[in-house]
């Protein structure tokens, strides 16, 4: 007999301190993942705030998320509205204090960290033109940053990619400057699905509070509701790595 | 002529009701806007005076084809009469209402509905691919239900037509571009390609939307004094006789182009819709809710009043345009996407308003519920509609249209693939076989469908528990329990062209196959019946005798239709596409830990093949792919479906089992190989016992589509108690091999060695090589 249900049963390991670490994550009009970022923070111990984009305070939160979708409909260029919401001076100016706010941008929050200019570089249409949805190994090229330290150098992960603008470009000497000072967190392993450039996936600030990537580590904590490699749950280590750092302090 | 002083006042030439009394010769455009001579005199009998030109506008889109269901309706019935005790157990909201709603238990409840996008996707594949998720997924939110997941069941023309790659590409970008943007996961659907869709592509569109059972709302205007309000897109000109004559006739070259009539959509307004919708149900801030759909404010206001209790007022310039030109008549049948109309209390319109403005939405209050029994609706305080709501919305004509059985059927049921020209050289030597497994599992309806579904987002959510390829998408609904439910779509237009009355009932039992198949328990229908011209005795025939034949079935399977669609005059001239119903089932799991999947993966785990095969080739892939098309279509067995069905769930929930994959197109070939595929898992197959049982040779039991099988992977440590209950149950049970995780190949004894690199680049290459 199968004693484990296919799905759902793998456990989690939490640690009872890390419930107390708040975590913001940010609604726009147009925004699809933001359910599914808080599952991955409750999922990974911690406490998921709901923060709307239109908010002038950050809640007291301890690192903030801007989930995936279509913010307002990716009118103009993907995330170039969402980055004059209120809500994104404040989270602006924390990431950029001395407090370091962490911060994590997946797929359409990337476009938004590029578009406020806490990361370099920006977004392109995929050099194929079309929408894609798959499962995606990345290598873990940074484990120093706020959302990774979870994760092994070198470590190869699979979360899945979908989006339609997922070109990461920059000008050489930007490029060469992120990978001088190993802001290049991931990189896509095997295939580049979108034209990137130096097959960067994600990046970070200098630093390392703020990190970007296009592919979906929230989609990955939960066995059988994401990749079928490696129990699908690749995803959890970027929540259990603030989580971690939120409660050990500072660095 | 009118004074200039007249012509700045008033816009238009208003036709009012005071006017149309007086003026009863005024000759009126009844034909262009699709209504018949005797339709029209029936207006005018109702009204006791001839229409005005906007009552005219609102009785054609809602007695066209397409609204009022006047050819299907006499037929329909059966769906309602053909019911049991046991099949209202669990229904909630029958037909008649946006979508039917089925109790799942802890007070969960599901919606679900089918419908098409026909001819809007024929003219312009994108928006009319997308608008039928728009509109499809306003009819789950109408309900109260936050919308789940999306499926699309394609038919297009033939794969290396040139026009299908247009309609290809555009459709499926369309359903990409919305249904992406809207975060809902699309889980499934079927493509199939066939030369007769080829000026009538089949565009349906599925959405299943889930909620508490408090939450249930209907469409209905009830209460005297309550405020009418319109909210989300402004109106415009887009999509203005879509519905009476886009859906409700043929394309003809013969006749003038009606075909720019297509609504554009815009999915970014739709999702703050649904979000904003939620947020209006969670504070129970509106009474009855309605969609914009076909027919625009003509059908909400129409239904909502009809629904109700009462009558309605409505002032038309209130409508915020967002072209300013439009006249009275073309606001009432405009079909710009993305709009509600909501009755609200007079007490609730603050925190309505304060929703409104949270998410950014226009709005506009409109009118109010009277007590008269009239629809009246004015233009700047003049009467230009004063119907009884009743004779819009639902006293339309209904036609007993003739139909007889075609006088070509019974040629058509002689001509057998067995024996026939298109059967010579029939594949035999192991060599041969290889071959005709892999052109098989490569041909056009049969290859990998991953080029389109790698272009829809199936992660969003979080819910999504199983997708495309495997049988059924499966959705949790509760993350508590783990409580979900599972979705599949079904079609086969050769069988139903061969055998309408059995051909819909092959549907049914597929489509509830794959869903018993995955784990769940069918629980509910959802039919979209895309027929040719209703005007025409054959197709007639085939629309009446697939409805009989699928109402007894659901009967017989115990599962009720709550809800569908019916698109006719799906033809090009006088050809019309295989009669096509497209049957979804919906099926509940307790905790969609348990569902299966259609790959096996543990090494040296048993394959059983359950059921029967016969050599049944008519209307067989095969043939399909040697060009034949005759004879009668598999066998219906649907009291063997429901005992297959019993079987694949329980070994499901008791964990018997740990793949299945129900076998239908392209009969157990298909299968062994889409299950090693899935994985990258091969199997040893033996069919040699299965083969003096059944009596049939090797190609038969490779081939042939007979009903009511699937194959199932069984753990060593459980097969004497998988065999024991298929015993018990007395259903025909053969292990047929076994899996075999190193090999790298599917080994099939007669069979010329399958690998399953060489299989997998035969499947996944066909689309990319025509569509790039």
């Amino acid at each position: 007999m199968t004693e484990l249900p296919l799905i759902g049963g793998a456990p989690v390991a939490v640690e009872p301190q890390l419930s107390g670490a708040k975590i913001g994550v940010v609604t726009f009009p147009g925004t699809l993942d933001d359910r599914d970022a808080a599952r991955a923070v409750r999922l990974a111990g911690g406490t998921a705030v709901a923060l709307w984009h239109a908010d002038t305070h950050l809640a007291d939160v301890d690192a903030v998320i801007i989930p995936g979708g279509f913010s307002y409909g990716d009118y103009l260029r993907a995330g170039a509205i969402s980055r004059f919401a209120p809500l994104m001076s404040r989270i602006i100016d924390a990431a950029n204090s001395d407090a370091k706010l962490p911060v994590l941008g997946i797929c359409n929050g990337f476009q938004i960290l590029t578009e406020s200019h806490l990361l370099p570089g920006s977004m392109i249409k995929n050099d194929h033109l079309k929408f894609l949805c798959r499962d995606q190994v990345l290598r873990v090229e940074n484990n120093n940053t706020f959302w990774t330290s979870d994760y092994e150098a070198g470590e190869e992960i699979t979360v899945p990619l979908k989006n339609q603008d997922g070109q990461y470009i920059a000008d050489d000497k930007t490029l060469d400057a992120l990978e001088a000072e190993g802001r290049v967190v991931f990189r896509y392993v095997g295939w580049n699905p979108n034209g990137s450039r130096r097959d960067i996936a994600g990046i970070s600030n200098a630093a390392g509070n703020v990190v970007g990537l296009m592919p979906h580590p929230e989609h990955a904590v939960e066995p059988g509701f994401g990749p079928e490699s490696n129990a699908g749950t690749d995803g959890l280590g970027f929540f259990t790595s603030v989580l971690n750092k939120i409660v050990g302090g500072a660095q | 002529m009118t004074t200039s002083a007249e012509t700045v006042s008033k816009k238009f030439n208003i036709d009012t009701v005071e006017n149309a009394a007086k003026t009863p010769d005024t000759e009126l455009p009844w034909a262009e806007l699709g209504l018949k001579q005797n339709e029209f005199d029936e207006v005018v009998k109702v009204l006791g005076r001839r229409p005005t030109g906007a009552e005219l506008a609102m009785y054609s889109v809602m007695w066209s084809e397409h609204c009022s269901y006047k050819s299907s309706k006499n037929h329909l019935r059966q769906f309602g009469e053909k019911v049991t005790e046991e099949m209202k157990k669990d229904m909630l909201v029958g037909i008649g209402e946006n979508a039917g709603v089925t109790n799942l238990g802890d007070g969960w409840a599901v919606t679900f509905k089918i419908e098409s996008h026909n001819s809007p996707s024929f003219v312009e594949p994108y928006q009319g691919a997308a608008t039928g998720i728009g509109g499809i997924v306003r009819d789950i939110i109408s309900m109260g239900a936050r919308p789940v997941a999306v499926m699309d069941p394609l038919r297009f023309g033939a794969i290396d037509h040139p026009d299908t790659a247009r309609v290809m590409h555009g459709a499926v970008a369309g359903i990409g571009g919305y249904g992406n943007s809207l975060g809902l996961p699309n889980i499934g659907g079927e493509m199939v390609f066939d030369s007769v869709y080829q000026g009538n592509p089949l565009v349906n569109a599925l959405a299943v939307g889930v909620m508490r059972h408090e939450d249930i709302r209907l469409a209905n205007a009830s209460g005297k004094g309550n405020k009418v309000v319109l909210f989300g897109a402004r109106t415009g000109g887009d999509g203005i006789g879509g519905a009476s004559v886009l859906a409700s006739e043929s394309f003809d070259d013969t006749k003038p182009s009606k075909r720019p009539a297509v609504q554009v959509g815009d999915p970014f307004a739709e999702k703050v819709l649904i979000e904003c919708c939620l947020e209006l149900f969670k504070g129970s801030l509106v009474e009855g809710i309605q969609d914009l759909g076909a027919a625009g404010i003509s059908c909400a206001t129409s239904e909502l009043a009809s629904n109700g209790d009462g009558g309605m007022q409505v002032e038309l310039t209130s409508v915020l345009l967002r072209d300013p030109t439009l006249t009275p008549g073309e606001i009432l049948m405009s079909e710009s996407q993305e709009r509600m109309m909501a009755v609200v209390t007079p007490e609730n319109v603050a925190a309505f308003e304060a929703v409104m403005d949270k998410w950014a939405v226009e709005y506009s209050w409109l009118g109010e519920v009277t007590d008269s029994g009239r629809l009246i609706i004015t233009w700047e305080g003049e009467v230009i509609v004063d119907v009884d709501p009743r004779t819009v919305a639902h006293d339309g004509p209904v036609y007993d249209r003739p139909f007889a059985r075609p006088s070509w059927q019974d040629s058509v049921q002689a001509d057998t693939f067995t024996g026939s020209v298109q059967d010579a050289g029939r594949p035999s030597t192991s060599g041969e076989l290889a071959a005709a497994v892999t052109e098989l599992i490569a041909s056009p309806n049969m290859c990998s469908k991953a080029w389109i579904t790698k272009q829809y987002d199936r992660y969003v959510g979080g819910n999504t528990a199983m997708a495309f390829p495997d049988d059924a998408g499966v959705i949790r609904v509760d993350e508590e329990t783990g409580l979900g439910v599972a979705l599949a779509t079904d079609a086969n237009g050769r069988y139903t062209f061969l055998d309408p009355y059995h051909g819909a009932q092959l549907a049914l039992a597929e489509a509830y196959r794959n869903v018993a198949t995955s784990g769940a328990v069918p629980m509910a229908v959802s039919d979209c019946l895309n027929f040719g011209s209703p005007e025409d005795p054959d197709v007639m025939w085939q629309l009446a005798e697939a409805i009989r034949g699928l109402s007894d079935a659901c009967m017989e399977l115990g599962v009720p239709v709550t809800g569908g669609n019916v698109s006719l005059y799906n033809q090009t001239g006088t050809v019309p596409i295989h009669p096509s119903p497209v049957v979804a089932v919906l099926g509940k799991l307790d905790d969609v830990a348990r569902r299966t999947p259609s790959g096996w993966k543990e090494d040296g785990q048993a394959i059983y093949l359950l059921g029967t095969t016969a050599a049944e080739l008519d209307g067989s892939e095969w043939s399909n792919l040697r060009g034949h098309l005759g004879g009668l279509p598999p066998k219906v067995d649907l009291a063997l479906e429901r005992q297959l069905g019993e079987i694949l769930i329980n070994a499901s929930r008791d964990g018997m089992i740990d793949a299945a994959h129900d076998l239908s197109e392209g009969g157990l070939a298909a299968a062994l190989v889409e299950s090693s595929l899935r994985y990258g898992v091969g199997a040893r197959i033996a069919l040699g016992e299965l083969m003096e049982r059944d009596g049939v040779d090797l190609f038969t039991a490779l081939f042939s589509e007979s009903q009511a099988r699937a194959i199932v992977s069984v753990p060593r440590s459980e097969e004497i108690r998988f065999k024991d209950m298929c015993t018990a149950r007395g259903f025909a049970h053969l292990r047929i091999g076994v899996v075999d995780a190193a090999g790298g190949k599917l080994e099939i004894n007669g069979v010329d060695e399958l690998s399953l690199d060489a299989l997998n680049e035969a499947h996944e290459a066909t689309l990319p090589k025509y569509f790039g």
